[in-house]
């Protein structure tokens, strides 16, 4: 099972992510990061409209690692584990 | 777990100052990446334009330097003649290699100079306030053509890269976009190619790409992909053009 790591407080919140994810894992935060924007945050389950619930180490996750993000990312934010 | 992606040493951890969305951090991972895969980071000499760009050394963990407004040609041209063994690349906006560049582009590929290009085509003037470029499509909005560019008074987008195919000095010429992941991945085949042209000593290389500038063109970061999508790519097709 795979996870992102999203480097909240680089993120500039272009939300690409957020549109290439095919499974819906990625949203829009409510918080601020320390640019004052929302970024990006990866949530458990792909459930985009009800809010995800952050992942725990060693969760499954609905996450297939398809790197689309990792790949669009302007900002190189994203690491994923495999 | 292992982690299937991070940093390259090619490319500092560090923070761009471009606006979100822009295509620019995402070709400047594209090279580094390129650079990286090929072992070349030692020799690499890279040459930032004016341009949004202007800092790029700033984010790359190899040689770079700095050019005049549209010479970055002609600094990689002495520099390639200098040191024949270092691989010399430019990375220049269409501001810069296809307006104020022009000459020193068009010859540069004239003489057939083994050099390696990335020519980041976004439609406008990025760093100075989003002015009319040569490469601005018809119709569109920019700060200096407040009602769409007119061809009466602009004229037309200007191809870069189809003229450039025309010389047979030239051994290298891609469109390529950065639009959706799968554009990406393909970009970065095509840069990769670029480099190894050179790597080879076969001459002229030059990788357009296609990048969004959601700020000048009023759109949100998707929408401005979309917009390469199904707008810009009409006006620039995709694909090997040499």
């Amino acid at each position: 099972m795979a996870k992102i790591i999203i480097n909240q407080d680089r993120c500039k919140g272009c939300f690409l992510c957020v549109n290439f994810c095919p499974k819906g894992l990625i949203k829009k935060s409510v918080k601020l990061n320390k640019q004052g924007l929302n970024f990006a945050e990866f949530s458990r389950r792909g459930n985009l409209n009800k809010g995800g619930i952050p992942p725990k180490a060693g969760d499954l996750t609905d996450c297939i690692g398809c790197m689309q993000c990792v790949v669009i990312c302007p900002d190189c934010c994203i690491e994923v584990d495999k | 777990m292992k982690k299937t992606f991070k940093h390259c040493q090619s490319l500092y951890d560090l923070p761009t100052h471009y606006c979100p969305g822009c295509g620019h951090g995402i070709a400047h991972r594209l090279v580094a990446e390129v650079v990286q895969e090929l072992g070349i980071r030692e020799k690499t000499i890279g040459i930032a334009p004016v341009g949004c760009a202007v800092v790029a050394y700033d984010y790359w963990n190899f040689d770079c330097s700095e050019a005049a407004h549209g010479r970055a040609l002609a600094v990689a041209t002495a520099i390639k003649r200098v040191h024949p063994r270092n691989i010399v690349f430019t990375y220049q906006g269409d501001g810069d290699l296809a307006a104020i560049g022009t000459n020193e582009t068009i010859h540069a590929a004239n003489r057939g100079e083994n050099l390696s290009v990335v020519f980041i085509n976004n439609a406008v003037y990025g760093m100075t306030g989003g002015q009319l470029a040569p490469t601005t499509l018809l119709g569109q909005k920019t700060s200096t053509s407040i009602e769409g560019r007119e061809k009466k008074a602009h004229g037309y987008p200007l191809k870069i890269s189809e003229m450039l195919a025309l010389l047979p000095g030239v051994c290298y010429i891609e469109r390529v976009s950065l639009h959706s992941p799968p554009e990406v991945l393909k970009a970065k085949r095509a840069i990769k190619q670029a480099f190894e042209n050179q790597i080879h000593n076969l001459g002229f290389s030059l990788v357009e790409i296609l990048s969004p500038c959601p700020t000048y063109w009023g759109l949100a970061p998707k929408e401005s992909l979309d917009w390469i999508r199904d707008v810009m790519q009409k006006e620039f097709p995709l694909g090997r053009i040499k």
